[in-house]
């Protein structure tokens, strides 16, 4: 279990963290999202300790994390970064070593994860020669490689292309059921929605909102409302209840407050015309997202 | 621990395997043994001409010119003179055919002494021309000697060369003598030292800034403190020079043994490299490793401060100045080790590894000023250690425009709680 507690961290006079208290349990993947200078990698920075923070708490299994733990951690940096003069060999004993992992153990793995990632015939290139998404692949079996307890994947999927991300999503998911905890930050909303039960989404530092991703949705309350049919809805605009109003070639999408607005709206719609669909939908971690960031941009 | 062996392994062999340290060692290694064999070589390429040059001789004196044949003056010049019986012209004509080297006319001048007019196709060559006009001067003193009725061995006398013996009243000073042996040493150590400085604190800074800009570093320091890193990466790169000192003058040591006739013993007398006191090695060992750490040291933080390799050179130049400083009055210092500049110097830590070291050598210091200055040493590295590791642990994160000692700050207050 790794537990942050009234997590601060300030750099001069600009607040990067803000009172920040979460708790990821075994076994467990935790979503973490925020824009661009959210505090997201300033967080993993201090969670391994590269950056102290300046008050609060963090601890896993109920200790603090130093150095001697460093066995059991694995990190994927945002900034992806190889040595890109040597093999990928070379690359991920040297890696691994300080991992504390023996070499035989190193090389054995090494083949058991580039077979998997279907590149084995990479293990003596040199990582300059690879492509972007491959060298990705290596980057994480850099991070993977010692089978940590608790793993650090900043955007671990960004420049991939769709099928790698489904073999390291893959990958990741079996990680999980072995027992890692997994804190992954992401910009792109489906994966943290697939893969996460627990998420947390950082503003200026702040979390805005913390907890698992079913209650989220629940107490967000604002559903959406897909109409289509062969009339007008533009009497919706200024319906009770709708919080926002998107014109489609054959009806339209609504966000609205409550279950009940959509049955005023059902309602409503007696006698207008005949409705191909009407479907109520929970809101997408998108339009959490939107509400919850994009309203401090405005 | 196991780590810090693990940075420190990987950081001196994946350099040592490298091609460019190979060749630049095998270059080095063989310029050294080409010095050292250089007489050989030279001796190679020249023996397959006459070594010994024929020079005719026109005698229009009164008979000055027998003096130059075999057996007289012309010994050991290696110039075989030969008297002519023709005309200057037949003998200009044999050495433009190059039957003979050189042409030399005598004549008298009005004081009935010896004057010489030399005729060679190549005036420039070789030394051929000063041995013939050296022949020549020593004919002049002999037949002036003579007229003015000095015998030879009063004239003998004469030019011995005086007897002159400095000694020392003061025990504590060194004898000329002792000086001359240590210079050598003194000044291999601060040129190894200078060497040593300038090209493998350049690698730390290079190496650094390299695990910075392709971003691996954030990866390191997640898996090993940042001051095992640093400290693994200094001394890693320590024994990568080390090996390439070791190659070096092992190499250098052996050409030069195996040459011993020709010029070992004379070498390593000049060099002052034999008969010296066992503990100036020791003092020697000493200032080299205290320097080495003190400007490594130094060069690690810089090198973290930088996130472009470009700009390696702009940040290591305040390092490179003041070795260079060092080294310059160092050399100044060899000629007056007790000028008072070099006793203040030597107390600075930046300066002492080769000032002290020079004085050390060079005079005879009481142990205790070696042992405050080496305190003083200790104490700086000690505390530029510290201040390097709060840097480097700052620095390794920091991205972005760099170039600047003011970097420092940002990075002291990156690395800081709050």
């Amino acid at each position: 279990m790794l537990k942050l507690s009234n997590v601060t961290k300030q750099f001069g006079n600009h607040t990067a963290v803000n009172n920040l208290s979460l708790e990821i349990p075994e076994s467990e993947m935790f979503g973490f999202l925020g824009g661009n200078g959210a505090g997201k990698t300033t967080t993993f920075r201090m969670i391994l300790g590269l950056l102290d923070k300046t008050s609060g708490d963090i601890t896993w299994q109920d200790g603090p994390i130093s150095y001697n733990e460093s066995h059991l951690i694995g990190y994927l940096p945002e900034e992806r970064g190889l040595y890109p003069k040597l093999t990928v060999k070379e690359q991920i004993i040297y890696l691994g070593r300080l991992r504390g992992m023996k070499k035989q153990d190193i090389l054995k793995k090494l083949d058991e994860w580039l077979e998997r990632f279907k590149v084995p015939e990479y293990l003596d290139k040199k990582v300059q020669e690879l492509s972007k998404g491959n060298q990705q692949k290596i980057q994480f079996i850099s991070a993977v490689i010692h089978e940590p307890r608790l793993l650090i994947l900043d955007e671990p999927f960004s420049g991939l292309d769709p099928v790698n991300v489904e073999m390291l999503k893959g990958a990741v998911k079996d990680l999980k059921n072995q027992g890692t905890s997994i804190v992954f930050s992401s910009h792109q909303m489906e994966h943290v929605e697939e893969m996460c039960q627990h998420i947390c989404i950082l503003q200026k530092g702040t979390p805005v909102v913390h907890g698992s991703l079913r209650d989220i949705k629940h107490s967000f309350g604002k559903k959406n409302l897909d109409i289509r049919g062969d009339f007008s809805t533009e009497y919706l605009k200024d319906f009770q209840g709708v919080a926002s109003y998107k014109e489609l070639p054959d009806g339209c999408a609504l966000q609205i407050e409550d279950e009940q607005v959509a049955q005023n709206i059902f309602s409503s719609l007696q006698g207008k015309g005949f409705v191909r669909k009407f479907e109520i939908e929970e809101p997408s971690l998108n339009d959490i997202f939107i509400e919850k960031v994009g309203a401090s941009y405005e | 621990m196991n780590k810090f062996w693990t940075i420190v392994g990987h950081t001196y062999f994946s350099r040592v395997k490298a091609k460019s340290f190979i060749i630049t060692t095998a270059i080095t290694l063989a310029i050294i043994i080409g010095f050292a064999n250089i007489s050989s070589i030279i001796d190679m390429f020249s023996s397959d001409e006459d070594s010994s040059e024929s020079v005719l001789v026109i005698d229009e004196s009164e008979g000055y010119g027998g003096y130059l044949e075999e057996g007289g003056l012309s010994e050991g010049t290696g110039i075989a003179f030969e008297k002519f019986e023709g005309t200057e012209e037949e003998a200009k004509e044999a050495v433009v055919s190059e039957e003979y080297d050189g042409l030399l006319v005598i004549t008298t001048d009005e004081n009935n002494l010896p004057e010489g007019e030399y005729y060679a196709n190549r005036i420039s060559e070789t030394g051929e021309q000063t041995a013939v006009e050296e022949t020549l001067q020593q004919l002049k003193v002999v037949v002036g000697t003579q007229q003015a009725g000095i015998d030879q061995e009063t004239l003998e006398t004469i030019y011995a060369p005086v007897s002159f013996q400095a000694e020392q009243l003061d025990d504590s000073a060194r004898t000329a003598e002792e000086m001359n042996q240590s210079r050598g040493l003194v000044y291999a150590m601060l040129f190894v030292l200078y060497m040593t400085v300038v090209i493998y604190g350049q690698m730390i800074a290079t190496d650094v800034a390299t695990e910075k800009s392709s971003r691996v570093m954030e990866l390191l320091i997640s898996s090993a403190p940042p001051i095992t890193h640093m400290f693994a990466k200094i001394i890693g790169i320590g024994l990568l020079g080390l090996t390439q000192i070791v190659i070096l003058f092992g190499g250098g040591y052996f050409a030069i043994q195996a040459n011993e006739d020709s010029m070992a013993g004379g070498f390593f007398d000049i060099m002052g490299l034999s008969n010296n006191d066992p503990a100036i090695y020791i003092y020697a060992i000493i200032f080299f490793i205290l320097g080495y750490l003190l400007y490594a040291t130094l060069a690690a933080m810089l090198g973290s401060l930088v996130s472009r390799i470009e700009d390696v050179n702009q940040l290591v130049m305040p390092m490179t100045m003041l070795i260079m400083i060092a080294f310059f009055i160092a050399i100044f210092g060899l000629g007056m080790p007790e000028a008072t500049l070099i006793t203040v110097t030597s107390y600075i830590p930046f300066f002492t590894p080769m000032i002290m070291f020079l004085r050390i050598g060079m005079l005879n210091i009481p142990i205790w000023e070696i042992g405050l200055s080496i305190g003083l040493l200790v104490l700086t590295i000690a505390a530029i250690g510290a201040l390097a590791a709060r840097v480097y642990k700052g620095g390794v994160l920091m991205y972005g425009k760099s170039g600047s000692l003011k970097d420092l700050k940002r990075a002291i207050n990156l690395s800081k709680k709050e």
